[in-house]
């Protein structure tokens, strides 16, 4: 077992992952689990980086290529999720994830 | 020997940021601790040699979502207050969301450390805006149109979404 560049980074884009889940899970307001979700996408963003940078790669434009796509996805999903989280509170007065619950069954 | 302590620097200031974001109560204080954390991911695409990616990343993450954020984080505030007081129902969450955040790194960490061969890394080449540009526009350039159309419905749709049905704002709400 070899601990190099890669390893370090993937462990730091683990870490960072962790973090982001810790956040949508432990958090009650709809916007941190928003902002926990965008964290974990960025964490497999730097997973794509650290195997750019120092995997065995034939072709050198993927991760960067997979990076910008990746990252145009996210950034539209937080600005539609933040938009549902707007109109959420309009209806409700709050933001509380776990009182959004009139279609449980 | 400067790119270890570029490594230790960036990798400190994106995880206490993370870290101090989760924690906080106030949301604006978090919204501008999670920006530091964006800006501290694109620190680390800059010094990984992905400076389109890197730039792209402060572009979009610093600039927009976290804008975009605060700007959810205002228009949700209740009585001009923008912390929650903390109940027990969200003590126990906190307590579920740790364990399972750590036994998930735990495993991760396991396999990153443990279960992968040991394969040489191949000579890294510089990634000039060139190649990226004529690889978008090339043999990727149905992607880039897909999603160009997915950010123009993204736009119409939270916009859409996020305004009041009735036009005269005579119904309640921001």
């Amino acid at each position: 077992m070899t601990f190099g560049w890669l390893e370090a980074c993937l462990l730091l884009s683990a870490a960072l992952f962790c973090l982001g889940l810790a956040t949508a899970l432990a958090r009650g307001n709809a916007i941190m689990v928003l902002v926990g979700v965008e964290l974990m996408l960025n964490a497999a963003n730097l997973n794509f980086i650290a195997f750019w940078r120092w995997g065995p790669n034939p072709d050198a434009s993927t991760g960067p290529l997979f990076v910008l796509f990746a990252l145009a996805v996210a950034a539209a999903e937080a600005a539609v999720g933040l938009a549902l989280v707007v109109a959420l509170h309009r209806h409700r007065r709050s933001v509380k994830l776990h009182e959004a619950k009139s279609l449980r069954g | 020997m400067l790119t270890l302590l570029g490594f230790v620097v960036i990798a400190l200031v994106l995880l206490g940021s993370a870290a101090f974001a989760v924690t906080r109560l106030n949301l604006i204080h978090a919204g501008l601790a999670f920006a530091v954390t964006w800006l501290a991911v694109g620190a680390f695409y800059l010094w990984a040699g992905a400076e389109f990616v890197g730039l792209a990343q402060i572009l979009v993450y610093v600039g927009a979502v976290s804008m975009v954020i605060l700007f959810a984080v205002l228009l949700t505030q209740l009585r001009m207050r923008a912390t929650l007081p903390i109940t027990l129902d969200d003590e126990r969450r906190l307590g579920a969301g740790l364990v399972t955040a750590g036994s998930a790194f735990g495993l991760i960490a396991a396999a990153i450390l443990v279960g992968r061969p040991d394969t040489p890394a191949a000579p890294h080449r510089a990634l000039t805006a060139r190649e990226l540009g004529e690889a978008l526009m090339g043999q990727h350039v149905v992607a880039l149109l897909a999603v160009g159309v997915l950010l123009t419905a993204v736009l119409i749709g939270a916009v859409i979404i996020a305004a009041p049905s009735d036009p005269d704002g005579t119904e309640g709400g921001a």
